[in-house]
């Protein structure tokens, strides 16, 4: 499952630990947040987060 | 700044601060001050919207007072934390223990990690509204413009938008609206504010300007937080802005350099002269001495960069490091840059301030001129050459 990088804040998404504090359990990819989830750390969209290699 | 109504039953209760010729430390120079706006609604519940830097407490209270007792004030909008816009909000929590803030639910934890009080807090989100009696306000989540807890707030019965830190400049005038002030020194201002703050946010800002033109909501005036209100011309500031974060840029280029015995100094102004007989514009900065801030402001909407440093210590010199810094934060789009300098021995400087460019996602031209102590007749026509030949890819766009 890969990494994907908030490209504003640094904030990175691991779906191994998903975003719990928001209603998005360990494991939850990051293809599979809703449209509406946002960085935990600075509020910006899915579309500002680029895939990690 | 005396109190001045800005529409029916709304005042501009903010202060100017005519001193201040360094922001956020030391990292934007405010050669023309700034002020910090707040607005006041009189209305069933009379509505604080924002407050003003800590050191200004005294007289916002002042101003407020013109209009009525501190203490009557129901609610206080906080569209965002930082303290230019909240330092006088611990003095006013004193003065009105029983006021109620609005802000997002990072607003709530910026404020509390800033003041670390215990205040009565709402949190809103995008499309909560509040009535305040003839008029209501609506807020709009800004996360990232440009702080993770900004926030928009609009008045539609006035159709005036309160966008904080979003369109403002940092210019301190005695007159408050756009119609009243000399227009280059307003557009300068606005251009210097979104190049140093708000550029590497240019995505964010592209998609809420498009929700909000969704939304559909009329903007008849933009009354920011710093500098004057956009009331004759809206439109202006919006599409501005929807250029700048779009990257947009004009075919002039920005050669920035930094020199220790004169030869880069030299290279610069030489390819300068093949870009010009080019027909392409130039403006050179020698950023050891200039005030970096102008410097971005000038690229903003500039295509063509070229970065001249003379190598020391097998690297670029300090001011140039720093200043690359800067640039690689900004992360600038649809850009062409390239190096040029002097160096003594094995050389450095240019392949050092590559690594930052490519780093920032800058495409390099290559053929940039690197010389060895002071340039002959062959290298400086060397130097013209490059310089118009740059000059042609920045045409070609
Ligand atoms: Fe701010
Ligand atoms: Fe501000």
């Amino acid at each position: 499952m890969a990494k994907y990088k908030c490209m504003v804040c640094g904030y990175i998404y691991d779906p191994a630990v998903g975003d719990p504090e928001h209603g998005q359990p360990a494991g939850t990819k990051f293809e599979d947040l809703p449209a509406d989830w946002v960085c935990p750390e600075c509020g910006v969209g899915k579309d500002q987060f680029e895939r990690m290699n | 700044m005396s109190v001045l109504k800005i529409l029916p039953d709304i005042y501009s209760v903010g202060v100017v601060d005519w001193d201040v010729r360094n922001f956020h430390g030391h990292t934007y120079t405010t050669k023309r001050g700034t002020s910090y706006n707040a607005y006041l609604i009189i209305d069933d519940k009379i509505t604080l919207v924002d407050t003003v830097m800590g050191s200004f407490t005294a007289e916002f209270i002042e101003n407020i007072k013109q209009i009525i007792a501190p203490e009557k004030i129901d609610y206080i909008i906080a569209n965002h934390v930082e303290t230019d816009h909240s330092g006088a909000l611990p003095e006013m929590m004193r003065l009105c223990p029983k006021a109620k803030i609005f802000g997002t639910a990072k607003c709530r934890e910026g404020l509390y990690k800033h003041y670390y009080g215990n205040w009565d807090f709402q949190e809103v989100k995008t499309g909560d509204k509040l009535k305040l009696g003839k008029k209501t306000l609506n807020f709009i989540e800004a996360a990232m413009i440009h702080w993770p807890d900004s926030m928009f707030t609009y008045c539609p019965e006035e159709q005036l938008l309160m966008p904080n830190d979003a369109f403002g400049q940092h210019y301190a005038t005695s007159e408050r609206f756009d119609d009243e002030v000399d227009q280059c020194a307003l557009m300068d201002e606005a251009a210097k504010y979104y190049a140093n703050i708000l550029w590497p946010l240019s995505s964010v800002i592209l998609k809420k300007i498009e929700e909000i033109q969704k939304m559909d909501l009329p903007i008849k005036m933009i009354a920011p937080s710093h500098g004057i209100i956009w009331r004759k011309d809206p439109a202006k500031i919006i599409n501005a802005y929807i250029s700048w974060a779009k990257n947009e840029t004009k075919p002039k280029v920005a050669i920035v350099y930094e020199t220790m015995w004169g030869s880069t100094g030299k290279m610069a102004r030489k390819i300068a002269e093949g870009i010009i007989q080019a027909g392409i514009s130039t403006r050179i900065f020698d950023v050891a001495v200039t005030d970096r801030t102008e410097i971005i402001r000038e690229m903003l909407d500039t295509r063509g960069f070229l970065f001249g440093s003379s190598t020391h210590d097998n690297d670029m010199l300090p001011a140039m490091a720093g200043f690359l810094e800067l640039v690689r934060g900004l992360r600038p789009k649809n850009r062409v840059a390239s190096t040029f300098g002097s160096y003594g021995w094995t050389g450095g400087a240019a392949k050092e301030m590559e690594v930052v460019l490519k780093e920032a996602g800058i495409d390099i031209a290559s053929g940039g001129p690197s010389f060895k102590y002071l340039p002959d007749e062959r290298e400086m026509k060397a130097c013209y050459e490059f310089g118009s030949d740059f000059a042609k890819i920045i045409k070609g766009g």
